[in-house]
């Protein structure tokens, strides 16, 4: 095997090497065109670039994706075809670096993100074009994204808070997406992640990667902790790696890096640098930026909990924190102003050490068992047979979920035309009320703080409100309930249908036991 | 192209009809029969049919021990029960079904691949790949990048970096794996007519050629009626049982 030269102008499988990108330790990227530029757009020039590939400059002609009979994760026969016609240009080709003396992970890295990228899509990951094979010239090819990686922006750090918060949230929702397909990054950093003009976040890089249901060729061929220095998760430095929430600390690292412009553990480079994390907690983000609030830290800290169930537990969660500050219920870390001893660390990782079973969960089981369960009540009567009866089921849902977050919902019809100012302190009364209702209906089950939130959507369609909030916030499971008898259905329609409809998740839809005899509507199952 | 891979079908029409359905549904235009079409199971002349009449249009079938011990009469090293079903099957088989399986080819190579019942470094003395040392004299006794085979009853996917020890890989169903040009492959997609990994549904595969993607399935058939031919042809009551309980 001859790996070939490559120089701006050369073709290989159909694709023209136009410049150099970015030449790294592991691997070159090049900006490339299709050579049979026929049918293909015309390479867009995009400014910038730096080391990120991946463009989005989609046409509105965008073809729809091809028909496959597995519907996801569904790979792309293009390994050494050459065109591609689907993804437009600009296309960027990363060409792994083989020579003698050459960082051998270099190699297995590559041969990862060969494997995993083209089972992975949406649009928090760069669409894969196509790939070479290792007989004549290994690289794949892939969207190019414009811009500049997240790194960039730390020149600018500390950053507000709120800057940061948002920042951080479009990367944990992104890893969200990427835990739900069953893959865990591990090596969450700022240089490996990059934006769409649409502002979602993009992962690159998925050379550490592993997926459920494929070989895990790290674990088998790397003897070292697998990871960046500085972003590296504890459990990570010892070898486990089957844990999303490895990623959650690593988007710890990068929010502490956002807020205060410093790295939590510093950049060590040798297992034993890595190790003192283990029992070693980084200085609170509020002593060195005092300007970082106390919701902020609380959310960080929790990232970077040694032991990944003292963590937040999934990276929905995390957004949902980032985007709700008012609802991060603060703790004493919140208002820690010295980093923990390192008696109470370690503490931490030895709890994790005795629990760690032989049989360990893969990485959609764990997903399932942090889920965000949101419940939508109607208490603007009062609490009611119905009302109960969905406490009871979110009750058993939480149960069955001890990672679970619940979010308590009502809707306040207003007017859709404006308020006048003399309603706005009446609205702002109602609101108040509401909020102690939902809370008192919530009292019985008993969830502990930081598991719960309330909320009161002010909308003029409460089906609309709630749909809002559940594409938002990335609920797994949405619990309303069925205003079966009520004679308020004949005139506002139901809520549940459209609900039951559209959500993009599971709905239950409760309905309190008829009595037998009782009159009964038409309308859903109890449960869909 | 998609190829269909279908080891150990061992006379289970039920579990071939699943198998040769559902590869249908995953677009498989060939499927390559990984040997051992009999023994075992109820309908030895059924399978030999089936595959006799799909290696006709263009598929690849190899031999496996179970169909030489229906030709020659079970070896030495086989169990009560394998060597009552190989006269069992002797016994059903027909002279066109016979001379079908007397003319089956040890191993099938086909561009990257390579097909064998047992192993590639001697497969008609039928030596089991069951661990990673095997598999490595396996890889490494063939050009072939990627081998196929069956024997094993249960699934597994081996893979080698040029140079290293092989590294054995618990496949999940219906997780596509793309297998990476740099290493060599062996892949055992377990047995379609008698799982023995607990878990009754029949084990096939399908290999994405083109993209170099093989997939592991798990397809569930009726497994009470199977059992219940083995059971009333007289066949031995272990082997209806090991058909209800994948095991």
């Amino acid at each position: 095997m001859a790996p070939l030269v490559l120089t701006p102008g050369s073709v290989v499988d159909g694709y023209r090497l136009e410049e150099r990108l970015h030449q790294g330790s592991m691997a070159a990227l090049w900006r490339v065109t299709r050579v049979d530029a026929g049918q293909a757009p015309l390479p867009l020039r995009e400014r910038g670039g730096g080391e990120g590939c991946a463009g989005d400059s989609r046409p509105e002609t965008l073809p729809p994706p091809p028909a496959a009979t597995t519907p996801h994760p569904n790979p792309s026969p293009s390994r050494g075809e050459g065109l591609q016609s689907e993804v437009p240009e600009p296309l960027v080709m990363k060409v792994p670096l083989l020579r003698y003396g050459d960082d051998p992970t270099a190699i297995l890295g590559f041969e990862v993100e060969q494997m995993l990228l083209p089972l992975l899509d949406g649009p928090h990951v760069p669409r894969y074009v196509g790939s070479g094979d290792f007989e004549t010239q290994p690289y794949i090819v892939m969207e190019r994204l414009p811009g500049e990686p997240l790194s960039a922006v730390l020149a600018e750090a500390p950053l507000p808070a709120g800057r940061a918060a948002d920042l951080g949230a479009r990367v944990a929702a992104a890893l969200h997406d990427l835990h739900r397909q069953h893959l865990v990054h591990f090596d969450v950093k700022p240089s490996n992640v990059m934006f769409r003009p649409s502002g979602e976040a993009v992962l690159i890089d998925f050379g550490l990667s592993r997926l459920d249901g494929r070989p895990d060729l790290i674990a088998e061929e790397m003897h070292a902790p697998a990871g960046t220095g500085a972003y590296i998760a504890p459990e990570q430095v010892m070898r486990v790696r089957d844990d999303p929430r490895s990623d959650l600390f690593a988007l710890g690292a990068v929010l502490y890096e956002l807020v205060t412009g410093r790295m939590p553990f510093g950049s060590p480079q040798t297992v034993r640098g890595l190790r003192r994390r283990l029992y070693r907690a980084p200085v609170p983000p509020r002593a060195l930026n005092p300007d970082c609030p106390p919701w902020l830290q609380e959310i960080v800290l929790g990232c970077l909990e040694v032991d990944p169930a003292a963590r937040w537990q999934s990276a929905a969660q995390v957004a949902f924190l980032l985007k709700n500050p008012d609802q991060v219920t603060l703790t004493a870390r919140a208002e820690r102003t010295r980093r923990d001893s390192a008696v109470s660390v370690a503490r931490g990782w030895l709890r994790w050490l005795a629990r760690t079973p032989a049989v360990r969960p893969s990485v959609s089981e764990r997903l399932s068992r942090a889920p965000i369960i949101a419940v939508a009540v109607d208490l603007s009567e009062g609490e009611s047979d119905l009302s109960e009866a969905q406490r009871r089921t979110a009750g058993m849902l939480l149960g069955c979920a001890p990672g679970a977050r619940l979010a308590c919902l009502m809707v306040q019809r207003v007017p859709r035309i404006g308020m006048d100012i003399n309603v706005d302190k009446e609205g702002n009364n109602r609101h108040v009320g509401a909020l102690v209702r939902l809370k008192h209906w919530a009292r019985p089950l008993n969830v502990a703080p930081e598991r719960i939130t309330y909320h009161v959507l002010e909308a003029p369609d409460a089906a609309a409100a709630i749909l809002d909030y559940v594409r938002g916030n990335h609920v797994d499971h949405l619990v309303v309930g069925a205003r079966g008898h009520s004679a308020l259905r004949r005139y506002l329609g139901s809520v549940s249908s459209p609900l039951v409809a559209q959500a993009p998740c599971t709905v239950t839809v409760v309905r309190p036991a008829e009595r037998p005899g009782a009159a009964a509507e038409e309308g859903g199952p109890g449960t869909e | 192209m998609r190829i269909a891979l279908l080891a150990d079908l061992h006379a289970n029409r039920e579990a071939v009809e699943a198998c040769l359905a559902h590869a249908a549904q995953a677009g498989a235009q060939r499927c390559v029969f990984l040997g051992d079409l009999v023994g075992y199971g109820a309908d030895p002349g059924w399978v030999v049919d089936a595959v006799m009449e799909r290696v006709g249009r263009g598929d690849a079938a190899v031999f496996g021990n179970h169909d030489e011990a229906a030709l020659l009469g079970p070896s030495e090293r086989m169990s009560g029960d394998a060597r009552a079903s190989a006269e069992w099957t002797a016994a059903q088989l027909t002279g066109p079904q016979r001379a079908f399986l007397a003319g089956l080819p040890l191993s099938v190579e086909d561009g990257p691949c390579l097909y064998v019942h047992a192993n590639a470094w001697d497969p008609g003395r039928w030596a089991y790949v069951r661990g990673t040392a095997e598999a490595r004299r396996s890889l490494e006794a063939t050009e072939r990048r990627i081998t196929l085979c069956g024997h094993v009853h249960q699934p597994a996917l081996y893979q080698q970096a040029p140079g290293g020890p092989a590294i054995r890989f618990e496949p999940t169903s219906g997780a596509p794996v793309p297998l990476g040009g740099r290493r060599r492959w062996l892949a055992i997609p377990g047995s379609v007519g008698q799982p023995r990994d607990g878990n009754p549904a029949a084990c096939c595969a399908v290999l994405d050629a083109a993209a170099g993607v093989l997939t592991f399935h798990r397809v569930p058939y009726d497994h009470e009626t199977a059992a219940d031919k083995v059971r009333r042809a007289g066949l031995p009551p272990r082997l209806a049982a090991r058909l209800r309980e994948g095991g």
